[in-house]
């Protein structure tokens, strides 16, 4: 069965024809699929998606599991209101 | 940007936290936990049933109850619970970025902690196929919340996706609560779970399909059904075995995955530890991390049940408030001795094995970094 219309990361509407074609153009971690196709960079920040890149990086790559590590977390980890920030760089 | 000062911070008011809360706080640290939800007591609300093991792990109470006692107990012992609290970043390994407040009412501030707990529990895995976005196609535990926590039926016609006891469990539960569980399907050619879980499950006449997958689910504007196949010995669905079932919502139960996050923003080292959901911060026998300062409790150090995640934060929020001085040592050896006998009766037996090995594992990686040993890859 072809899956490659599949969404992968529903917040960016990834499919996984579009996260194959990145690892296909050389990305071979979590971070190069992210930059290439925005996978994860959504608003859940890749609470879903992020263990199914993996498992196709994997797949793909031949990497072990063990051996692919999520992206870089940076603040912050969860939604929160921008305005609120600003409220405090004006201070 | 305010700074408050505490003694422990503790993201996450679930099993684990609040364990750890009510053990610091009744030594007399200053104490302050932080959870995102507006209720406290995490995953123990949304669980109906009766718990497993003995009369110490409050067996034989459901977890809704055991969620009354914990937020009795930390009422009593002191420590300040800041609900609707999400605690957004770990900055320096002791200090958390906060945003407290409804939206368009919050605040802001920094926490600086001697000791900071991370108990934020798991996430559900995800599963991709064709039509698995479409409205319909849920996490098993959030369709539980929904029908145990906000009392709202999410389809009438269910199919479960996974036999492990989430997927058990939550299967009687939408019975209960008045849908007809038409199939619950497992990839492995074994259920996962208890066996008194699927004993009622299969009592009620819903087949446990084995060796099943789901192919994809399909519907115009929502789910109105789901191709479901039979797998061969290497996992490869087998032509022909197709059935069609008319079904308007699925259910994921596949595993969850530790919420990891905020130890990888502290810079904790990771094991990788499949048979605890991956990625697990290293540990040592007191719960802290490679990071000093910062200890972990819960799902977040390895998916595993509620029972073992409060003996966790019991251990974490002791040893904690015992590296602060709040409590002498003899006195708190005791009391670990206690928590760990406990926690290794509930790792025990044939389903507990695993577990109990993988948590060896882990602080075994925690001591070999210590040592400048590679950490052991997982297979």
């Amino acid at each position: 069965m072809d899956n490659k219309d599949e969404i992968i990361c529903r917040c960016q509407e990834v499919t996984r024809g579009e996260i194959e074609a990145a690892i296909e153009d050389g990305a071979t971690t979590v971070e190069g699929v992210k930059k290439r196709t925005r996978a994860g960079m959504g608003l859940c920040q890749g609470k879903t998606c992020q263990r199914l890149v993996m498992k196709i990086i994997a797949e793909k790559t031949g990497q072990k599991p063990a051996d692919i590590v999520p992206p870089t977390f940076r603040p912050p980890v969860r939604p929160v209101r921008i305005g609120v920030m600003e409220e405090d760089a004006d201070e | 940007m305010k700074q408050i000062n505490t003694d422990i911070a503790i993201v996450g008011a679930g099993s684990a936290g609040l364990c750890a809360a009510i053990q610091a706080a009744n030594t007399g640290a200053k104490v302050m936990v932080f959870d995102e939800n507006h209720k406290a007591g995490g995953q123990l609300f949304k669980q109906i049933h009766k718990f497993f093991g003995s009369r110490e792990h409050r067996a034989g109470t459901r977890g809704f109850l055991i969620g009354e006692q914990l937020l009795q107990e930390v009422e009593n012992c002191g420590a300040e619970v800041h609900l609707n609290s999400v605690a957004y970043g770990i900055f320096d390994g002791n200090t958390l970025g906060i945003v407290e407040g409804e939206p368009h009412h919050e605040t802001h501030y920094a926490v600086k902690a001697k000791k900071i707990i991370l108990a934020g529990g798991a996430k559900e895995n995800y599963m991709a196929f064709p039509g698995s976005t479409l409205p319909g196609v849920m996490g098993a535990g959030a369709a539980q919340t929904m029908i145990n926590v906000n009392r709202v039926l999410p389809g009438e016609k269910i199919i479960m996706v996974g036999s492990g006891n989430v997927g058990l469990i939550v299967s009687y539960q939408l019975m209960q609560a008045g849908a007809d569980v038409l199939a619950i399907v497992e990839g492995a050619p074994k259920i996962g779970g208890y066996g008194v879980h699927a004993g009622k499950i299969r009592r009620a006449g819903v087949p446990i399909l084995v060796s099943h997958t789901i192919l994809k689910a399909y519907g115009e504007n929502e789910v109105e059904g789901a191709i479901i196949a039979q797998l061969d010995d290497h996992w490869n669905p087998i032509p022909g075995s197709e059935q069609d079932v008319k079904c308007d919502t699925i259910c994921l139960a596949v595993g969850l995955n530790p919420m990891t996050e905020l130890a990888y923003m502290a810079g904790c080292q990771m094991a990788f530890i499949p048979a605890l959901g991956g990625h697990v911060p290293m540990h040592d026998e007191h719960m802290e991390t490679t990071v000093p300062g910062v200890y972990v409790a819960g799902d977040i150090t390895g998916v595993e049940e509620a029972s073992t995640a409060m003996e966790e934060g019991n251990l974490a929020g002791l040893s904690a408030a015992c590296a602060l001085g709040y409590i002498d040592e003899a006195a708190a050896k005791e009391k670990e001795a206690a928590f760990l006998n406990r926690m290794a009766m509930l790792r025990s037996g044939e389903f507990g094995e695993r577990r109990r090995t993988a948590k060896a594992e882990q602080v075994a990686a925690f001591h070999n970094y210590q040592k400048g040993i590679g950490v052991k890859d997982g297979e």
